[in-house]
């Protein structure tokens, strides 16, 4: 396995098309360019006994994302992937650099940016004593829709990704995780993204409603013309889903390229002609995703 | 933005004044919800409020004198009681906004939603005032089954104008208050507490400000509380006419007038602490 300062000296540099593309509008369909991104976090001991501690969540981060790919972005907790897709969600403002969503600047036209995307992260996030259709009405509401036709819709994507229509009245906290999930994609479809963001959605779901979610995405794309970022530490999620992948590791981005050319560049390196996307990840950061990294950061991960 | 790199429209996220007046309306649709489900400790809470009130009338009508002077002493603690029970909700609702929103994860989907800041505050704050309405009309139809209340020459659009002109301060306190748990997010409820609290202690809910020491009595100066409960005893009590309703009316305006941009700018500066210092979702 590789050391440290060996991962330091061997990280593969973005292609140059993707750093020349940063930072000005390109004739290209560029959806997100995330334009050398850092964001630190600082902890301080409340008492003042220990010196505050820094954490560097995302280090100088840059790629762009283009219109109908779905991008996924690997790395282990803690690697910075939920801090990236918050600065890009407007939850978080980057200490340096700048993301923007189709040309749009993610502080500057924060409004505008807002009615562009939306988010499912890892946590379902609902008022869990309120049913799925007291939550989705109150959700579509806040994105201009309502109305029956909106019911109808509610009633027939729940069905699409395999839950009762009965259960939208009964409180949320009754669901399963795995249907809590797949309500809180309907949530995030029914407002219909051009940019869908995906924090570890299929995290701690079950094998079926992994497949559900992971066939839904696919249709997302496909047939309503959104493209999706996926943040996830499910290879084989990702190696079916994602068009190019990012891997991150302790807030740096150690690579990008397709499925295909990961493989391709690693597997020329240890030697073997069809490595696993697992073994390319290993490769590059001297460690198992599932392993959290040094300096992670509690739900900033 | 270039053609080529233009998104296409999303077909339904709103935009406009319209799209916000109605957007504000899902607050008060959810927070609706949220009552009808949470109906027992709704219930729970009725009584509380009905049995301390009713202590304090009972400790009223102990009081010596004749049964006018003990009408009128029990007149003021149930004035000072049912308005404490509106602006108390008022400014709770409104101050446990955020905090009850990263309690249920909902939080960073609320503040990711297309619409202003604003649209959300009036959503909120809107349900407010009909909920403390609601709520204060229950406790003061339950302790007018006990107590003899007469209000024949109480000047009731006064004490109404007085009561709504207050309201307004209260949402500038309790947005402000909302900033809170923005700033600290393991102490921020605790602080709202305490604001309450202290209202509670200097605005003269229960006794003429002037029984307080110096120093408490300067709070009670900024405090609307103690003007709104002035207005609203002199009109119920003493019947006085809208027209001499003034010398509380101003201040309260003012403190209104004052205290709603005061807590929008303190809240708007207090979200982008939070978005810098990555402080929105609760650690932990």
């Amino acid at each position: 396995m590789l050391t440290q300062e060996r991962i330091a000296h061997r990280t593969i540099q973005p292609p140059a098309a993707e750093t020349e593309a940063v930072g000005k509008p390109q004739p290209s369909a560029d959806a997100v360019v995330v334009d050398h991104v850092s964001k630190v976090f600082i902890q301080k001991d409340l008492l003042r006994r220990k010196p505050p501690k820094e954490v560097r969540a995302v280090d100088d981060v840059h790629f762009t994302v283009r219109r109908k790919e779905i991008f996924g972005i690997l790395g282990a907790n803690g690697s910075g992937k939920s801090t990236l897709i918050r600065m890009m969600s407007t939850l978080l403002i980057p200490d340096a650099g700048r993301v923007s969503v189709f040309g749009l600047d993610v502080q500057r036209d924060e409004a505008a940016v807002k009615r562009l995307i939306n988010r499912v992260s890892v946590e379902a996030s609902f008022f869990k004593k309120l049913s799925p259709q007291e939550n989705l009405l109150y959700a579509l509401r806040l994105y201009g829709r309502s109305g029956s036709a909106v019911r109808r819709e509610m009633v027939e994507i729940m069905e699409k990704l395999g839950i009762d229509g009965k259960r939208l009245g009964q409180p949320l906290e009754q669901l399963s995780r795995g249907q809590q999930q797949k309500v809180a994609i309907a949530r995030a479809f029914l407002t219909a993204p051009v940019l869908l963001l995906l924090d570890e959605p299929t995290t701690g779901l079950d094998p079926r409603s992994k497949i559900d979610v992971q066939r839904f995405v696919d249709q997302l794309r496909d047939e309503h013309d959104a493209t999706i970022i996926l943040c996830s530490h499910d290879m084989r999620e990702a190696e079916e889903l994602c068009d190019r992948i990012a891997m991150l590791d302790k807030g740096r981005l150690i690579a990008l390229d397709t499925v295909d050319g990961l493989k391709r560049a690693v597997g020329s390196e240890i030697g073997t002609a069809d490595p696993t996307l697992e073994e390319v990840f290993i490769h590059l950061t001297g460690r198992k995703i599932d392993e959290e990294g040094e300096d992670e950061r509690k739900d900033e991960g | 933005m270039n053609e080529s790199i233009r998104p296409r429209p999303n077909p339904i996220a709103g935009s406009g004044l319209g799209h916000e007046v109605r957007a504000s309306w899902a607050f008060v649709e959810r927070n609706f919800y949220i009552v009808r489900r949470y109906w027992g400790w709704e219930f729970a809470f009725l009584i509380f409020n009905v049995a301390s009130s009713m202590s304090v009338l009972y400790i009223g009508e102990a009081q010596g004198g004749s049964a006018a002077e003990q009408q009128n002493l029990v007149l003021y603690l149930g004035i000072g009681t049912v308005v404490w029970a509106y602006l108390r909700a008022v400014f709770s609702n409104i101050g446990e906004m955020i905090t009850w929103e990263r309690w249920e994860g909902t939080i960073e989907y609320t503040m990711m939603a297309p619409i202003s800041r604003l649209t959300h505050m009036l959503g909120v704050s809107l349900f407010s005032i009909v909920y403390g309405l609601a709520r204060s009309a229950l406790l003061l139809g339950v302790l007018a089954l006990f107590f003899e209340v007469d209000l024949g020459g109480a000047n009731l659009p006064g004490a109404t104008l007085i009561l709504l002109a207050g309201s307004i301060s209260f949402i500038g306190f309790g947005i402000m208050a909302a900033s809170l748990p923005l700033l600290f997010p393991e102490r921020g409820e605790e602080m709202t507490f305490v604001i309450s609290s202290v209202l509670l202690l200097v605005s003269g809910v229960y006794y003429p400000v002037s029984v307080l020491p110096g120093w408490m009595e300067g709070m009670a100066t900024v405090s609307p509380a103690t003007y709104v409960l002035e207005g609203m005893r002199a009109a119920l009590l003493d019947g006085a006419p809208t027209t001499s309703l003034g010398g509380d009316l101003l201040p309260i305006l003012l403190l209104g007038a004052l205290a709603l941009p005061l807590g929008i700018a303190v809240f708007n500066w207090a979200e982008r602490f939070a978005k810098r210092t990555g402080r929105l979702k609760r650690s932990g």
